[in-house]
């Protein structure tokens, strides 16, 4: 009965068996659908930001979610600055860097040149790794300034704002007394979990980077005669910096 | 490249298939058979589990005030004098859920028919990675561990529901089990997960890439179809509880809140900070749980497709709709979690917009009953135990059905919220009828796990007890779930107005008890038979499907020599033109070479060989498929 209309799915050959229907290895395609699942995990955790941020409503929250511009202006070596989103902007470039590099890796692999693949993967690492380091200071200056997991000294009163549309781009900066209050509570907390899992990503990604470099120094991949590995590490991540354009957006532009 | 890679693998398997140590033959195997296995006999245990934890508190609830000096003995300070401890009754009840839920009719159902008949059915020489495949396996082992050392503790176990909503599951201080054994109830659910994602990629990618020549996906065995589905929805779902557990391990253990809102125990806040939403907890839940619910029941209900159409000697009726069908069921199962929180203060609105869309699932899930029903129909029937099973499943799959209909009506859900009804609804549709589905499988592909038949004589036994049964023991909790008696209370006799439902409680309970001895019969037949049993031969169902084409001695690379080309869908059976009354996928077509040479596309199709055919009459033509017009 059934092989009466197959027409329908056997005008496409592709799918017919004896072969892959996307022309790829089944390793593609497994990273491909493990990213697909990642990205709901993504999805839940900033839904969940969403959830708490728009739906703030308790009554012992006196201020507005903080404006994240006015928080994360700190630049390293220069304190005392308003500095909004600088050093944020600069991380970000970093990430992207080394998703540029991460491409000339997956290039060279295609022509088979293993010199240029080492030195691509290295750039990268050297990327994510930055990356992280900036990550790293960019929490412990935020812990400094007094956030924790469990409430939210970030509400910023109308004097706060007022005090901070006096200061220009680069001028002299300190929060002064009555400029902040107790805030929306989940604020600090939401940003260290879903900065922190994105930034468990990219030390996943750093690893696998790693260990794939150190397959390509070895000659595995020329012996093997091609440099897939480098396209699914590659894959990996390029998701990993998709996902921090929306954690970025989320986090510290809206 | 792809291809060549595949079939590098592929020799590879075959070379080494026959020297294998006891340890990586048994315990760190890698063939998807005895993976398969692995998880079948460690769900069998995990049901075990499940099923007495079941019996006790069923105990409870028919004879509250009774003393039963055995219960002393067996759990010492939960059931002091023999009568059982209120919180003990809480964790028995949340762990019978979780593990019935995850650990039997998941990872049980999924992992075993999944990793034994996708390699199978589609033609492959294993699972894309084995390697992850065994991963799978372990993860599900350790987990398993996990959880049933989480009963042991000197707190008891999480004992919040299965759902743990917070804010029970989030203050340890909330009651005993919220403390140690919630904890291990979260570190057991994310192993689960990271199980099911392993293993999910891989049928996910096995049948999309590995499928033999001529597996075309309209030629896929309904089974194939069914545990596709189920992969997809399992990889996207159980992510975003993995969200959801993540940020209640946070309000747990480092003090936030984005769970708790205010909260006072014995009279004092709980909380420094407030400020968070149990509902969201709800929401990110059930955006997993309504899904987990066709985890449960859609690989039951590919066997089910399967086995009646083998044991019904007629194609299954409506292919196409069969799939189309699964596929609107794993849609729109992600999009009405919401009929699970009708009375949470959700906006109404939101409610109706649920409603509808809970009540729009009717539609597909009476496709497939309706069809099971006209494969059945004037069909040549072999009633085997599978076949009754499947048969069972369909009964099931009908008459808790059609109780989701009050369900979803977020008007009936006020006054059914939570009661018995609930209780009664889930265990027949979900509960029953996925387990139904899986006996069907154990007992239609034995044979091939084993090399052996089960006992039929035991089987019907096994059968015609569990089916009464089971309805005996849920189908009374209706007309008390509709008289308003609530689930999860611990005794019954403490409320004047549940009194009346003391002897159905009893009925009840009796029953469970017969089940549950029901069972036994089974478990003597599996383990007998996997030594004892009558020798099977390759093809003991006259079945159409790849699997059968397999040599008894099961090799890990499954054939021999090169694995069948097909040849046609996988429902061949009494084709007035053949002599025998199955045609299996893997012979060809001798008698009509001639319709071949003019239709090359009937063979394994080649790019070149392969007409075009205008998108437009393919499409009417599957449509006109969808409603039997052709």
């Amino acid at each position: 009965m059934a092989n009466h209309s197959d027409a329908a799915f056997e005008k496409l050959p592709m799918w017919a068996g004896g072969r892959s229907p996307f022309n790829v290895s089944y390793g593609k395609l497994m990273m491909w659908i493990f990213l697909l699942s990642d990205a709901f995990t993504f999805s839940s955790l900033l839904v969940q930001y969403g959830a708490q941020r728009f739906s703030n409503i308790e009554s012992q929250v006196t201020t507005k979610w903080p404006d994240p511009a006015s928080i994360f202006n700190h630049f390293p070596f220069i304190h005392g600055f308003h500095l909004p989103l600088l050093f944020v902007s600069v991380m970000t470039f970093i990430l992207i860097l080394s998703s540029v590099t991460m491409v000339l890796a997956v290039e060279a692999g295609h022509r088979n040149s293993k010199k240029e693949v080492e030195k691509y993967m290295l750039y990268t690492i050297i990327g994510g790794a930055a990356f992280l380091g900036c990550q790293a200071w960019e929490w412990s200056t935020f812990i400094h300034e007094g956030a924790r997991l469990w409430g939210n000294t970030f509400g910023i009163t109308d004097q706060g704002y007022k005090h901070l549309s006096e200061v220009g781009f680069g001028d002299h900066f300190h929060w002064e007394e009555g400029d902040r209050t107790n805030g929306p509570v989940p604020f600090a907390a939401l940003f260290f979990i879903v900065t922190g899992f994105h930034g468990f990503h990219v030390f996943s990604g750093v690893v696998i980077n790693v260990v794939v470099y150190i397959m390509t120094v070895r000659g595995v991949f020329e012996r093997r005669g091609h440099y897939e590995m480098i396209e699914k590490a590659g894959l990996y991540w390029h998701f990993v910096d998709l996902v921090w354009v929306f954690v970025f957006t989320f986090f510290y532009l809206i | 490249m792809s291809t060549a890679a595949m079939h590098a693998e592929h020799h590879h398997h075959e070379e080494h298939h026959h020297h294998e140590s006891f340890i990586s033959k048994y315990v760190f195997s890698m063939d998807h058979k005895m993976i398969s296995k692995q998880f079948l006999i460690t769900g069998m245990i995990m049901g075990m589990v499940g099923m007495i934890m079941s019996l006790l508190f069923r105990l409870q609830l028919a004879w509250p005030d009774e003393q039963f000096s055995i219960l002393e003995t067996l759990l010492g300070k939960w059931a002091v004098d023999g009568k059982l401890d209120p919180n003990f009754y809480m964790g028995l009840v949340t762990i019978h859920g979780t593990i019935m839920v995850f650990y039997v009719l998941t990872a049980g159902l999924s992992g075993t028919f999944s990793n034994l008949l996708i390699p199978l059915q589609v033609g492959a020489r294993d699972m894309a990675s084995p390697f992850m495949n065994m991963l799978s396996y372990w993860f599900f082992l350790a987990s398993s561990v996990v959880l049933l050392i989480s009963v042991g503790v000197e707190t008891g176990p999480a004992s919040g529901g299965w759902t743990v909503y917070p804010p029970l599951s989030a203050l340890e201080k909330a009651m005993p089990g919220s403390g140690l054994g919630m904890t291990l109830w979260l570190v057991a659910i994310a192993l689960f997960i990271v199980s099911s994602l392993l293993g999910g990629i891989n049928y996910i990618s096995t049948v999309l890439n590995m499928r033999t020549k001529g597996m075309s996906m309209n030629r896929m065995p309904l089974t194939i179809w069914a545990f596709f589905f189920t992969a997809i929805l399992g990889l996207l779902s159980f992510p975003v509880l993995l969200g959801a557990a993540l940020f209640l391990i946070f309000d747990r253990s480092f003090g936030t809140s984005f769970y708790l809102s205010d909260i006072y125990l014995e009279g004092v806040g709980a909380l420094e900070n407030i400020g968070g939403s149990p509902v969201l907890y709800q929401h990110l839940f059930w955006f997993l749980g309504h899904p987990e619910v066709y985890i449960i029941l859609m690989p039951a209900l590919g066997i089910t497709s399967e086995v009646i159409s083998c044991n019904a000697r007629k194609p299954i009726f409506g292919y196409t709709a069969m799939v189309i069908s699964l596929m609107g069921i794993s849609f729109l199962s992600f999009i009405v979690w919401g009929h699970h929180m009708f009375i949470t203060g959700m906006n109404p609105f939101l409610g109706s917009v649920f409603m509808i869309l809970t009540l729009i699932i009717a539609v597909p899930s009476a496709v497939k009953a309706f069809n099971y029903i006209t494969t059945l129909w004037r069909g040549n029937l072999r009633f085997t135990p599978a076949m009754l099973f499947s048969i069972g499943l369909v009964s099931f799959f009908i008459s808790g059905g059609l109780t989701g209909i009050y369900l979803g009506n977020a008007a009936l859900d006020i006054q059914l919220h939570d009661s018995y009804f609930v209780v009664a609804h889930f265990h027949l549709v979900m509960g029953s009828a996925a387990i139904f589905g899986m006996f069907a499988g154990i007992y239609h592909w034995f044979p091939k796990m084993y090399g052996r038949m089960m006992n039929n004589t035991l089987g019907y036994v096994h059968f015609w007890m569990t089916f009464i049964t089971a309805y005996l023991v849920f189908f009374p909790m209706h007309f008390m779930g509709l008289a308003g008696v609530p689930r999860r209370y611990y005794q019954f006799t403490l409320v004047k107005e549940f009194d009346v439902w003391m002897d159905v409680n009893k009925l009840i309970t009796v029953s469970a008890i017969a089940a549950g001895v029901a069972q036994l019969f089974f478990l003597w037949n599996f383990f007998y038979s996997i030594f004892r049993g009558k020798k099977a031969g390759t093809n003991p169902w006259q079945a159409t499907t790849l699997e059968w084409s397999t040599p008894e001695e099961r090799i890990h690379g499954n054939w021999p020599g090169e694995i069948p080309t097909v040849y046609r869908g996988p429902h061949e059976y009494s084709r007035p033109d053949r002599e025998e009354d199955f045609f299996p996928q893997y012979i060809p077509d001798e008698s009509d070479l001639a319709q071949t040479e003019t239709q090359k596309t009937k063979t394994a199709p080649s790019e070149s060989e392969v007409e075009e055919t205008e998108s437009a009459s393919v499409f009417f033509a599957a449509i006109k498929r969808v409603f039997g017009l052709s």
